[in-house]
């Protein structure tokens, strides 16, 4: 059965037999700008995927994206130019790295604030465990037996 | 027949977890011997319902009854036995059934091995386990039931997902749930110890081997899933922070700070609070991550069931559970009093900055994987979070802890002197630092995040054989050599998972800054270089596999001339499913692993191909399976007979 299947599906396969990421024809001939582009690509997140970036992605959006990188990099942009080229039309949705300004600085100062923040706790907590006081005092009992004992 | 037993069995199974959570807890409350002796026969019971349950579900998969229309959906007469039978938890609902015969039967095991907890602690235990039991079977039964027939049976089936037919991830989620679930066991402990109103040293040994069962499958169960993407998905990638993936991780990094502040509880009986809210969140995070998995709020590769019918229930579920342990936890945390005292320098305190950076990690993970979400709900700003933030955030909680592991891992108890720790461990850092110097003087060029990771992996290693060797005490080497082989073994346990730690910091390092990628249109024929190897490819053939068209390439490895190794990398499509799926050709070895992937065939007649060189890569997994080695090293210890038991009866689960 399946190898009556299989000749019409040879045909589909060269349809949806989708090729992941990025494709040799689209490859710069210079490796340092290629290097580049692989470096923005690859935190740009393809806007029809689940959580791809359009380096990692088959979608054909993806490589129209990634030619459109490749595209701004041989016009001269900077790095920061061709993400805000892509950024004003696709939104910032398609940065896997969110920009630190508004509401997204509550993000990136969670993690050193709480940070901060247990460490002042920890430093007040052990403080109190390690009182001096409650470390030498001895029971009536143990005052008693080294009373003996001297 | 049968399936509808199975189907029957979970119904009785909701009502004896009924019983086993009320009875006990009530019983416990009265301080009355007879009611809480329901508890045991009660957990034994659920858990064989449970366990026949799935059986039958297993026997509709593997004799393909295409009247559940579970098995419609995920299978397909053509498919290899082994994925007939992992396809039984390769689906929401089948997964779920698992969750919950693996939770019935942590709750089986502290009946049989809760031997020597006291009776009101042992019922609580019991009872508290039940209560999650009734939650997950209501769920099961009411949103998700895996024994749903279909009025007209098809002739076959859909077919599972053909990324997931594969050996690595049959078994990634039987280990990952022993884990996730696993860590019900901590906080039914932690749930008990606040209804006890009690928190002992023997508290802290009694829960900790639990939590160690769990954080020892979770490692498995990571590893394996990181593996399987690594090879299976053709990117040569091994950790894309995926929400789902997140999921995971964070459990991980709530259970390994459980595992040492318990410590702490044990030993000096200090934190007691503190590690009872770390096993109410470590469970928490479990079902935060069940919520990610399953409610398809957070899009993710890898999301079972887009229902936010399941997301609501799930999260009525986290909201009960999260809500009472933590109000119990406003009541009584302020009753448990800490008894041992210690200074600011000492391995109490070293403890508390692992508990605290272990944490904050987790956070970061935890505010990054849902800010998205956050942000389209308070700020309506739609945005992604993905991995530059995550490496940006989370790897300085790593390299600090990594820089302070084997300090604080050497310190003494209550108080340490930071000249006298360090000492012995002065050669380790400056043979650690020369090494990293070597090494950044030959990649010249190049970033300082494989030097970095030289001297964090051999610090990490270097440091734990020295703090085993100290622990041998003075005199002669033969008399040291033949106490190192009487220590403890959690002693040997705490070394070997740090080493493994230590190995899988360098192997990521290494694999993010060494790795070669190279990517090419070849002929048939034609030669290319890869780094030190030739790659000639061979022929490209049409292969059909037993449910798939295989598009298969021969590659040869050459290095100087002579034959390494010959690769099949394919291009496999699953006509039932109409996926494709890449298989790579992977040449692993101790020092890189080559790695070819055929892409599409050109217009001009040859082949898209791409090959990397990945250095370290088995260092990576190898680091894993280490560090979870050592745990079990751990969990063998002497003082946990009891419990050690309790993990062999869990590691014949999987054959089931």
């Amino acid at each position: 059965m399946l190898r009556g299947l299989g000749l019409s599906l040879l045909v589909a396969m060269a349809v949806t037999g989708a090729a992941h990421a990025v494709q040799p024809d689209e490859v710069l001939a210079d490796p340092a700008l290629e290097a580049r582009a692989r470096a923005i690509s690859h935190n740009l997140r393809c806007p029809v995927c689940q959580g791809e970036s359009i380096d990692d992605s088959s979608a054909p959006i993806s490589r129209d994206l990634r030619l459109v990188v490749r595209e701004r990099i041989m016009e001269g942009d900077t790095d920061a130019e061709v993400v805000d080229f892509i950024v004003a039309r696709y939104g910032e949705f398609v940065l896997f790295n969110p920009k630190a300004e508004g509401a997204n600085l509550i993000l990136w100062l969670a993690g050193p604030g709480l940070l901060l923040m247990g460490l002042a706790g920890a430093f007040v907590y052990i403080r109190r465990r390690a009182d001096p006081v409650a470390a030498v005092e001895l029971t009536e009992g143990e005052k008693a037996r080294l009373k003996d004992l001297i | 027949m049968i399936v509808e037993f199975g189907h029957f069995a979970l119904v009785l199974a909701l009502g004896v977890a009924l019983i086993q959570s009320v009875l006990p807890l009530w019983g416990a409350y009265r301080r009355n011997a007879a009611v809480m002796a329901v508890a045991e026969p009660a957990a034994l019971i659920q858990f064989a319902l449970v366990a026949f349950s799935f059986v039958a579900l297993t026997y509709a998969f593997v004799a393909s009854d295409f009247s559940l229309k579970l098995v419609v959906d995920n299978s397909h007469t053509l498919k290899p036995m082994l994925y007939k039978v992992s396809g039984v938890w390769g689906n929401h609902e089948g997964s779920l059934l698992l969750w919950t015969l693996i939770l019935a039967l942590f709750g089986a095991c502290a009946a049989v091995f809760g031997g020597n907890l006291p009776p009101t602690l042992k019922a609580r235990v019991i009872g508290v386990q039940g209560l999650i039991g009734v939650a997950f079977l209501l769920f099961m039964l009411l949103t998700s039931n895996p024994f749903l027939r279909l009025a007209v049976p098809p002739l076959d089936g859909h077919d599972l997902n053909p990324l997931l037919q594969d050996p690595g991830l049959a078994f990634h989620p039987p280990f990952l749930y022993l884990g996730y679930v696993g860590l019900s066991m901590s906080f039914s402990f932690a749930v008990a110890a606040l209804l006890e109103g009690r928190v002992d040293a023997a508290w802290g040994r009694w829960v900790r081997p639990w939590t160690l069962a769990a954080w020892i499958f979770l490692t498995i169960g990571i590893a394996l899933g990181s593996w399987w993407a690594y090879y299976e998905l053709g990117w040569g990638g091994f950790w894309f922070w995926d929400p789902v993936e997140n999921a995971s991780f964070m459990p991980w990094l709530l259970a390994g700070a459980l595992l040492h502040s318990a410590i702490v509880v044990e030993k000096r009986e200090s934190l007691k609070a503190w590690t009872i809210l770390l096993a109410i969140m470590a469970f928490g995070f479990s079902l935060i991550g069940t919520f990610i998995v399953r409610s398809g709020v957070i899009t993710s590769v890898h999301a079972f069931a887009n229902d936010p019918e399941r997301g609501v229930f799930i999260l009525m579920i986290l909201g009960v559970f999260m809500g009472g342990a933590l109000t119990l936890f406003a009541f009584r945390a302020g009753t448990m009093e800490a008894k041992g005292v210690f200074s600011m320098v000492s391995r109490e305190s070293a403890l508390v900055i692992n508990n605290l950076l272990l944490a904050v990690a987790c956070f970061v993970i935890f505010i990054g994987t849902i800010w998205p979400l956050a942000a389209e709900l308070f700020f309506d700003r739609k945005l992604s979070v993905g991995e530059p933030f995550f490496n940006a955030a989370f790897t300085p909680f790593i390299v600090a802890l990594a820089m302070l592991m084997p300090i604080g891992a050497m310190m003494p108890w209550k108080r340490a002197d930071v000249g006298r720790t360090l000492r012995p461990l002065w050669p380790v850092l400056a043979l650690s630092l020369a090494c990293g110097a070597l090494v950044f003087a030959i990649q010249t060029g190049r970033s300082a995040m494989g030097p970095i990771g030289v001297v964090l992996g051999l610090w990490v290693v270097l440091g734990s054989v020295t703090d085993l060797w100290a622990r041998t005490g003075r005199g002669a080497v033969s008399g040291r050599l033949a106490r190192l082989t009487r220590l403890p073994r959690a002693d040997w346990g705490k070394a070997v998972s740090h080493a493994g730690l230590g190995i899988t910091v360098f192997a990521v390092a290494a694999m993010l800054s060494w790795k070669i990628e190279d990517i090419r249109v070849v002929q048939v024929g034609e030669t290319f270089p890869l780094g030190q190897y030739e790659v000639t490819l061979k022929s490209v053939d049409r292969v059909e596999g037993p449910n798939y068209l295989s598009t298969m390439a021969q590659m040869e490895l050459r290095s100087g001339g002579s034959l390494v190794a010959v690769l099949t990398p394919e291009k496999r499509f699953y006509p039932v499913a109409g996926m494709p799926t890449t298989e790579a050709g992977i040449d692993s070895g101790l020092f890189r692993d080559v790695y070819l992937v055929i892409g599409d065939a050109q217009d001009n007649g040859g082949w898209a191909v791409r090959s990397y060189v990945e250095p370290f890569a088995m260092w990576l997994w190898g680091g894993a399976i280490i560090m979870a080695l050592g745990g079990m090293l751990s969990l063998s210890d002497r003082r946990y007979r009891v419990a050690a038991g309790a993990s062999k009866r869990l590691d014949a689960v999987p054959a089931e």
